[in-house]
């Protein structure tokens, strides 16, 4: 217990000397974006999956694509961020802008994806303000605000940081 | 050498290089193009707001979904060009055209270096003969590079009309 505890202490601290206050936000865009826009798509499976179902968790919104070699990078990390931060809270939510679910079937399987996918579009992309690019994500705290946004090459050390500092509940050892 | 074993020896080595074959497609990179070729957001912009200057014809060679959320007005839809399919549509479109009409072609799909199909549409167009190519450069993608910028932007019309619920 007190483990975990220094463990939170010391990404706080260091998320604070970064400077990286949880409200911060990249760019105007994302600023005018505080409540994350609700929407209910299809899941690969064709199950229909709300975000407003994911509310009291900690959401990482990952909008990417087959043909996105950064997004690929990423995606086995989510997976494995889903292992072992979904019992505390963490719920990622992939949203594909590729321009069919065959590819993304395939993708989904090879990387062992544990979390749902949907399937975007263009009509998806300006409700969340333009998604102009990937890949591209929102980290949605558990009362549906948007806190961060990630673009561009993976950083993916600062997201696992924000993701365990804002995590709902302690992760297990 | 026992030949009837040869069908299965095949089937086994197909088997093996679709499993390890990557799903991103393995383009040529953007570092390949000259950068004499390159053209920067800011030039570009500045050459369409210039009543003076001659405007080029402006390909988008990336992502349909990309394209439809937004693109350079004036611009024609022209990939995606890391496949068969949208090299096909490029030089479809292109086919009917004098060899020295000035072209720009730009992507943004993804960080500079990692855009499958910016150096193949370069490519493309280069081996059919045109001599007045210019790549936009994006270096981070085209939501970060142009329309943050404040370069003038469009959309298509469908865009909008399919909300999720």
């Amino acid at each position: 217990m007190a483990a975990r505890r220094v463990r939170r202490a010391l990404a706080w601290a260091l998320l604070l000397a970064l400077g990286a206050a949880p409200v911060a936000l990249a760019n105007t865009t994302a600023a005018a974006l505080q409540s994350a826009p609700d929407f209910t798509r299809p899941d690969l499976a064709g199950k229909p999956v709300a975000l407003r179902a994911y509310r009291g968790k900690l959401v990482l919104l990952n909008f990417w694509a087959t043909w996105c070699g950064p997004c690929l990078s990423e995606v086995p990390r989510f997976a494995a961020w889903q292992r072992r931060f979904g019992p505390a809270g963490l719920q990622i939510l992939g949203v594909s802008m590729d321009d069919g679910p065959a590819p993304v079937r395939a993708a989904y399987q090879k990387f062992h994806l544990n979390y749902p996918v949907v399937m975007g579009d263009a009509a998806l992309g300006e409700l969340f303000g333009g998604v102009l690019g990937l890949p591209f994500s929102y980290l949605i705290d558990p009362r549906g605000q948007i806190v961060d946004r990630f673009e561009g090459e993976p950083d993916l050390k600062r997201m696992e940081m924000r993701i365990q500092a804002l995590l709902p509940h302690a992760p297990g050892p | 050498m026992n030949f009837r074993a040869i069908p299965f020896i095949l089937a086994c080595a197909l088997c093996l290089l679709e499993s390890s074959a990557p799903i991103a497609a393995q383009a040529a990179p953007a570092s390949s193009i000259p950068s004499a070729a390159l053209i920067s957001p800011a030039v570009l912009a500045s050459r369409l707001r210039s009543a003076a200057a001659s405007k080029p014809l402006i390909l988008q060679v990336g992502f349909r979904v990309l394209f439809d959320e937004a693109h350079i007005p004036g611009a024609e839809f022209a990939g995606p060009t890391s496949k068969d399919s949208g090299l096909a549509l490029l030089r479809e479109r292109v086919a009917q055209l004098p060899l020295a009409t000035p072209i720009v072609i730009y992507c943004g799909c993804c960080p500079w270096s990692h855009c499958p199909n910016i150096a193949a549409a370069f490519q493309a167009l280069q081996a059919l003969g045109f001599t007045h190519v210019q790549v936009l450069h994006i270096r981070d993608n085209f939501g970060a590079n142009w329309v943050q910028a404040g370069f003038p932007v469009t959309k298509t019309a469908a865009a909008t009309s399919s909300h999720g619920s």
